[in-house]
């Protein structure tokens, strides 16, 4: 195999392992769309928040400390503790459930039968006030998650290619890790919206409100849960890319890399979150690697949104989403 | 419940049991505009009871109350024998009161295999823990609800378009899916909102023939609200009969369609 081959299939397996991370992200704003019908614009914020959190809460980081300073003219900021990676996790995990009750009690349960735009609105306004809620309680600096991921350059893998073909692959191991945890997760919620008794209320909350009321659903319950299973996605993902570069403001950003990973995969189809991250993982890092140089560099930035574009053109609605049917 | 009287014989010779439901004295305002003054009836166990009226009669309000989706200005609903204390539309639809909507609430994007089966959500039993990690016992449930769910759907002969999305069958057909969710619940009353609506003569006559099956074989108690005189003669055994909120008559048809204000509501009345 030639050299410029061998390059090739690394980028493409480094393409894969992004694209496992944007599929982190796009997961949680599948679940909600499949549940409610509306595009969660705060799923970025969700996975910050969660990322924050799980920080504060690992360092014992006092919340609101600058608040607190600014009113009392004090100098709080840690508590004489820190908290164990795995009990941190599960503490966030109960606050981002907490977080889906407040967000039903003050948000959803007043937008009972409104059109989806205005509850997509609302993830707008509820995305912003996160933001800064976020910045308010835990401060804006940008913090270094640890919560004992292995880190760095997988020397196995490296060394059996480097035997086998001549030449060592780079595969980061968190990579590894986070692909693994796609993968149970992806698996876990199909089996869950597919086979039992919630994932059909929840498809059938998604379709239609008063129906769903008519054969006993009660949309406040299937909303609380919907939300805190995308808070536990947007606390894997925060987990995930807070591990590798960083808990910082612009990880709110990743959401924009979602959106044409769910216009890819289709907007109402978990495994085609999945394959859709994975293509557009890939493919920018192939497009970047082969026509990159002819043009000048920096394609990774614009070609996941050309992309979907174009599917946008030729299949509106993704490789495996819902097909709409409208009978005229 | 002993207190409740006895029931009566229908002219076909159907045995009608005792009170089911009773609404005592229902208002229900919106602001200043009253939808129903002071109606009070009752629906009793097997029966098939129909409320009739010219438009804007209140009639599809008063079947909002009674499934929950409004909550009455004053007055009370009996279920049972106890009253109902207010409730949101999924506690009643628990209690087992099913129903089915003027222009159809089904799941559009779900097959009818799958829009039956919601039907039957509040009577499954396992938790959301067993459901999540898919054990045993929630498989056999999910097969045992299968089963009934499949009798329903030879009952109303729509074996053919089982796997098919809802929103590509035409008007009837969905009438029909809505229908066969309201009795997959097996509910102790079912509340169709014109379900002949909109539908033409053969299909009204299916419609006909599959309520009066339904009430036949499962010996559910059904009301039914309904534009069209001829068909609600035919069908009910009794009659309530609204006009601009109010009750104006109460009955057997045969009673009902001789009643002088039934007459003047529907064929209008000189004023002098």
């Amino acid at each position: 195999m030639t050299d410029q081959l061998l390059y090739a299939a690394e980028a493409a397996l480094n393409g894969l392992m992004a694209g496992v991370m944007y599929a982190l992200v796009a997961l949680g704003f599948v679940l909600i769309y499949k549940s409610s019908g509306v595009f969660n614009y705060a799923q970025g914020v969700l996975a910050l928040f969660a990322a924050l959190t799980l920080v504060g809460i690992q360092k014992g980081q006092v919340p609101f400390a600058h608040l607190i300073n600014a009113m009392t003219g004090g100098h709080l900021e840690t508590f004489p503790w820190q908290v164990p990676a795995l009990l941190a996790i599960l503490l966030t995990a109960g606050v981002m459930v907490g977080m889906a009750l407040i967000i039903e009690k003050l948000v959803l349960k007043h937008l009972v039968n409104q059109a989806p735009i205005i509850l997509f609105m609302a993830t707008i306004g509820l995305a912003y006030f996160l933001e800064g809620f976020g910045d308010v309680m835990w401060g804006a600096d940008i913090k270094t998650l640890d919560v004992g991921l292995p880190q760095g350059i997988n020397e196995t893998i490296e060394s059996v290619t480097d035997s086998l073909l001549g030449y060592g692959f780079f595969i980061d191991n968190l990579d590894i890790v986070a692909s693994i945890v796609a993968v149970l997760l992806v698996a876990a919620l199909t089996l869950f919206s597919q086979y039992s008794k919630q994932g059909r209320a929840l498809r059938a909350v998604a379709d239609d409100h008063q129906a769903a009321l008519s054969v006993g659903i009660s949309l406040r319950f299937i909303w609380v849960l919907v939300w805190s299973i995308a808070g536990f996605v947007a606390l894997v993902a925060g987990i995930m890319w807070g591990s590798k570069s960083g808990v910082q403001f612009s990880l709110s950003l990743i959401a924009l890399k979602a959106l044409p990973v769910l216009m890819l995969g289709g907007f109402t189809s978990i495994p085609g979150a999945i394959v859709g991250g994975l293509i557009i993982g890939m493919g920018e890092k192939l497009f970047e690697f082969w026509i990159g140089p002819l043009i000048g560099g920096a394609t990774e930035n614009w070609f996941a949104y050309v992309l979907a574009l174009l599917f946008l053109v030729f299949r509106p609605q993704g490789l495996f989403g819902e097909r709409i049917i409208e009978r005229v | 419940m002993k207190d409740m009287i006895e029931g009566y014989t229908t002219a076909d010779g159907r045995q009608i049991g005792g009170v089911l439901m009773e609404l005592k004295n229902i208002t229900l305002r919106f602001g200043g505009v009253v939808a129903i003054k002071d109606i009070s009836f009752d629906i009793r166990e097997g029966e098939i009871r129909a409320i009739i009226g010219p438009n804007g009669a209140g009639k599809s309000s008063m079947l909002n109350v009674i499934s929950g989706f409004y909550v009455p200005t004053e007055g009370e609903v009996w279920f049972r024998g106890e009253r109902r204390p207010a409730m949101r539309p999924y506690q009643v639809a628990r209690l087992g009161i099913a129903r089915t909507f003027q222009n159809i609430a089904l799941f559009d994007g779900m097959s009818v295999l799958d829009n039956i089966m919601t039907g039957r959500l509040t009577l499954m039993k396992s938790g959301l823990l067993s459901q999540a990690l898919w054990m045993g016992k929630a498989a056999e449930e999910e097969d045992a609800h299968r089963e009934k769910v499949e009798k329903i759907i030879d009952f109303l002969e729509i074996q053919n378009i089982r796997k098919t999305p809802v929103g590509r069958l035409p008007y009837g057909l969905k009438k029909r899916v809505e229908l066969a969710r309201a009795l997959a619940a097996e509910p102790k009353i079912l509340l169709l909102d014109e379900p002949m609506a909109g539908m033409n003569v053969e299909e009204k006559e299916d419609m006909c023939r599959f309520i009066l099956d339904v009430n036949d074989e499962f010996g559910t108690t059904t009301v039914l609200i309904e534009h069209d005189m001829g068909v609600v003669m035919d069908l009910s055994d009794r009659v309530v009969v609204m006009d601009y909120g109010r009750k104006i008559g109460d009955g057997p048809p045969e009673e009902v369609r001789n009643n002088q204000d039934v007459i003047d509501a529907y064929l209008g009345v000189a004023h002098d």
